[in-house]
C-alpha cells in the first residue's frame, strides 16, 4: 500500500529532522512584548479593533477580519496595547501592520475563552467559532480553516484528509505534534468532520515517521479515522500531490479540492481546533521548529504568536557557528529574512539558522541545455524548461497553455537544474503577475456585465418615459378634440 | 473539340456556381456571428472602468470606434500604456504613450460619499455606469466599494459635492501563490 501511495516525481532529499526532534516539544517563554502581525500569513491583513493604551487578556480579540480569506486576531499575552505600527514581518510584503502588546506577566485569560460543547452545536456555529478564534492553516498558507471547512460543507464533501506529510527538509513541527499530541489531532479531526459534513477522515503521514504513525494509531478510537502511510518524497505534503497520493484523484485545473469531494487540512490546524473546543483558546500559539547548525539546541517550541524570532533563537541556546542566513519556513520554499526582529506568525512553521555548511553555494546561471531533468522531477507534471522559454519570450498565452498556474513553487526544478537557473523564483514572480492579470480580467468581465445591464435598464427607462409622454399627449389631444 | 460540349460544361459549372452562391448568400444572412469579433477582442483589452475619458460613453463604444477606425488607440488613461501596447499588438500598430489630452493615468481609486452631507437627491445613481451606488430619493446614498471603478462620473451631477475619490491600496504580490506551496 505504502509503495503505491506516492506520485511519480519529486525528489528524495536529506531530511535534517532528527536534530530538532531529539528533545520533544518545549514551551517557549512568553515574550515580554508581543508584536502581533495583522497579516498572519494569508495575505489578507485584519483590521485592528482596539486602541493604544487598552488592556487586553490572553485570547482577547484585538483585530477583526475584513476579507473573506482573512482571520480575526487575538492577543497572545495579557497586558497593555502600547502601539499599532508598521513592523518587519515574515510575509512576502516585508513590512506589515502589527499590534504591539506589553506583557504584564499576569497570564490572565479572557473570560470569553470557554470550552465548546461542539457535539451539540450545529455545524455552522462550530464554523463561526473556528473563524472567530482566528484558526488558520498551520501548514504555511494560513488560509482560514473555517472558510475551507465551509467550502467543503457547501460542496458536500465526503472525505477529509489531514496532512501530516511534512515533506520539506528541516521542518518537523507536525511530526513532534503527532508524536506527542496525537489525541489532539484526532479530536480536531472529529470536530472538523462534524463541521464540514465529511463522513470519514484519512490522516496521511510519510512513512519515514513511524513514531508519529504509531502514536496516531494508538490514539485512534473512532472508526471513521484511518491513518495512512504515504511514500516519503518531496513534495508529498503539497495539497494536490497529497490528495493524489491518498485518493488517486486529481484536482482539476483552477479548481479546489471540494469540487471533487475532498477537503485537506493540516494536522496542526486540527490540533488548534481541538484546543479551541477543549479550552476555548483561540489561535495564539503554534509549534515552530527552530533548527539549523546555527542554533545551539535545535528544538520544536510551543510558542506564542508575536514572539520575535530572536527570542525563539535564544530559547534554543542562541546562535552559534556564525549563521549565514535565517530562513522562515523550510529550505525549499522558505523565505530568507533580513532580520530576526520578525514576530512569529501562524504561517511560520520553521526557522532555520543556516551556517555555511547548510547552504549549497549556487554558481552562476548558465543557459538551459534542455536536458529535461526539471520535467522529470516536476510534481505538478509541468514542463519547466518550456515554461522558462515562454517566460523569457514574455509569451503570456503560451505560459497559460503550459499551466503556469499549476506550478506549486516547490523548487524541485531548481534543485536539479544543472545550469543553476533560478526557475522557481522566476515562476513565482510570473505567477504573481499572471494571477493579478487573471483577477483583472475576471473583474473586467464582471464590470462589463454590470455596465451592459445598466445601459439596458437606462434605455428601457428612457423608452418607458417616451411612451408615457406620447400617451399623455395623445390623451390631451383627444380631450381637446372631443 | 465540339461546341455543344463546351456549352454544356459551361452551363453545368454556371449552375453549380449559382447554387453555391445562393447557399453562401443565405448562410451569410442566417449564420452571421452575433457581434463583430474584432470589437469583442478590442473590448476585452479595455479596463471596463466605463469612465468615458476617451470621450465615448463606455468601453464598448470606444472599442467600436477603434474597430471602425474612428478613434486612435491612445485614448484610455485608466488602461495606461499596457492597454495601448496590447491594442497595438492586436491591431498591428505601433505602440505609443497615452495621449495626455484624455487624462493622466491615476492610481486605483474608489468613490466615497460623505453621508453627513449627502441630501439623498439620487442624481448620482443613474450617472454610475456600473450601478455601484445604492440609495433612494431622500435617503442617504453609499458606494459599494467593491463594484466602484473610480470613474468619477458621479462627481458632476452631485449638487452638494459630497463625493470624493479615495486611493485604493495597490496590490502588488497576491498571496495566492503561497496558498499552494507545499508544507
Amino acid at each position: 500500500m505504502a509503495a503505491r501511495n506516492r506520485f511519480p516525481a519529486g525528489l528524495e532529499l536529506p531530511p535534517h529532522k532528527a536534530l530538532a526532534l531529539q528533545h520533544g516539544i518545549q514551551p517557549a517563554p512568553e515574550p515580554a512584548r508581543a508584536f502581533v502581525a495583522m497579516d498572519q500569513g494569508s495575505g489578507h491583513a485584519a483590521t485592528p479593533a482596539i486602541a493604544v493604551g487598552e488592556r487586553v487578556r490572553i485570547g482577547t480579540r484585538i483585530a477583526r477580519a475584513t476579507h473573506a480569506n482573512g482571520t480575526p486576531v487575538s492577543s497572545p499575552v495579557a497586558g497593555t496595547v502600547v502601539s499599532i505600527e508598521e513592523h518587519e514581518t515574515a510575509s512576502p510584503a516585508g513590512r506589515g501592520l502589527c499590534i504591539v502588546v506589553d506583557n504584564d506577566g499576569s497570564g490572565v485569560v479572557d473570560p470569553a475563552c470557554e470550552p465548546l460543547c461542539w457535539e451539540s452545536m450545529p455545524p455552522y456555529e462550530v464554523l463561526a467559532r473556528i473563524q472567530d478564534a482566528g484558526i488558520a492553516g498551520l501548514g504555511g498558507a494560513a488560509f482560514p480553516a473555517a472558510a475551507k471547512l465551509g467550502a467543503g460543507r457547501a460542496h458536500e464533501v465526503t472525505h477529509l484528509v489531514l496532512n501530516g506529510a511534512e515533506c520539506e527538509p528541516w521542518i518537523c513541527c507536525d511530526e513532534a505534534l503527532m508524536r506527542e499530541r496525537a489525541a489532539d489531532v484526532l479530536l480536531g479531526a472529529r470536530v472538523m468532520l462534524h463541521a464540514s459534513g465529511a463522513s470519514h477522515c484519512t490522516i496521511a503521514v510519510e512513512d519515514d515517521k513511524p513514531e508519529a504513525i504509531a502514536a496516531l494509531r494508538a490514539a485512534a478510537t473512532d472508526p471513521r479515522m484511518q491513518i495512512t502511510a504515504i511514500g516519503t518524497v518531496y513534495p508529498a505534503g503539497a495539497e494536490r500531490q497529497l490528495l493524489h497520493a491518498v485518493t488517486g484523484m486529481e484536482i482539476p485545473h483552477r479548481e479546489h479540492p471540494p469540487t471533487v469531494g475532498l477537503l485537506c487540512q493540516n494536522v496542526g490546524t486540527a490540533a488548534a481546533v481541538a484546543r479551541l473546543v477543549t479550552t476555548g483558546e483561540p489561535a495564539i500559539r503554534r509549534i515552530v521548529t527552530v533548527t539549523g547548525s546555527g542554533v545551539g539546541r535545535p528544538a520544536n517550541l510551543d510558542a506564542r504568536i508575536g514572539t520575535p524570532l530572536a527570542e525563539l533563537a535564544v530559547a534554543c541556546g542562541g546562535y552559534q557557528r556564525d549563521p549565514r542566513r535565517l530562513i522562515a519556513g523550510g529550505t525549499m520554499t522558505g523565505r530568507a529574512l533580513e532580520t530576526d526582529e520578525v514576530p512569529l506568525t501562524l504561517a511560520v512553521m520553521c526557522v532555520v539558522a543556516a551556517t555555511a555548511a547548510d547552504l549549497a553555494v549556487r554558481g552562476a546561471e548558465m543557459p538551459c541545455i534542455r536536458c529535461g531533468d526539471c520535467a522529470r522531477v516536476c510534481p505538478a507534471g509541468l514542463l519547466p524548461q518550456q515554461l522558462h522559454r515562454a517566460l523569457l519570450a514574455g509569451d503570456e498565452p503560451l505560459l497559460e497553455r503550459h499551466g503556469l498556474v499549476d506550478c506549486i513553487e516547490c523548487g524541485c526544478c531548481d534543485y536539479v537544474c544543472p545550469s543553476r537557473i533560478p526557475l522557481t523564483a522566476r515562476f513565482q514572480r510570473a505567477r504573481a503577475a499572471s494571477s493579478l492579470r487573471h483577477e483583472e480580467r475576471l473583474r473586467a468581465a464582471h464590470l462589463r456585465a454590470r455596465f451592459e445591464r445598466h445601459e439596458r435598464r437606462m434605455a428601457e427607462a428612457a423608452e418607458a418615459e417616451r411612451r408615457a409622454f406620447e400617451d399623455a399627449r395623445r390623451r390631451a389631444r383627444s380631450e381637446r378634440g372631443g | 473539340m465540339n461546341a455543344p460540349g463546351v456549352l454544356q460544361a459551361t452551363g453545368v459549372i454556371a449552375a453549380i456556381a449559382a447554387m453555391l452562391g445562393a447557399a453562401l448568400g443565405w448562410a451569410a444572412g442566417r449564420l452571421r456571428p452575433n457581434a463583430d469579433p474584432l470589437v469583442e477582442r478590442i473590448d476585452a483589452l479595455l479596463p471596463q472602468t466605463q469612465c468615458g475619458q476617451c470621450r465615448y460613453p463606455g468601453c464598448r463604444p470606444y472599442a467600436l470606434a477603434i474597430a471602425r477606425g474612428e478613434a486612435d488607440i491612445d485614448r484610455c488613461p485608466p488602461g495606461g500604456d499596457a492597454t495601448v501596447r496590447a491594442l497595438a499588438a492586436l491591431l498591428g500598430r505601433d505602440p505609443r504613450p497615452v495621449d495626455a489630452a484624455f487624462g493622466k493615468p491615476k492610481p486605483p481609486q474608489v468613490a466615497f460619499i460623505d453621508e453627513e452631507r449627502c441630501i439623498g437627491c439620487a442624481l448620482c445613481l443613474p450617472a454610475c455606469p456600473v450601478d455601484a451606488i445604492v440609495g433612494a430619493p431622500r435617503y442617504v446614498h453609499t458606494v459599494i466599494e467593491s463594484q466602484c471603478t473610480g470613474c468619477e462620473l458621479c462627481l458632476p451631477p452631485c449638487p452638494v459635492d459630497c463625493i470624493e475619490l479615495r486611493a485604493l491600496p495597490v496590490v502588488t504580490a497576491p498571496h495566492a501563490a503561497a496558498a499552494m506551496a507545499p508544507a
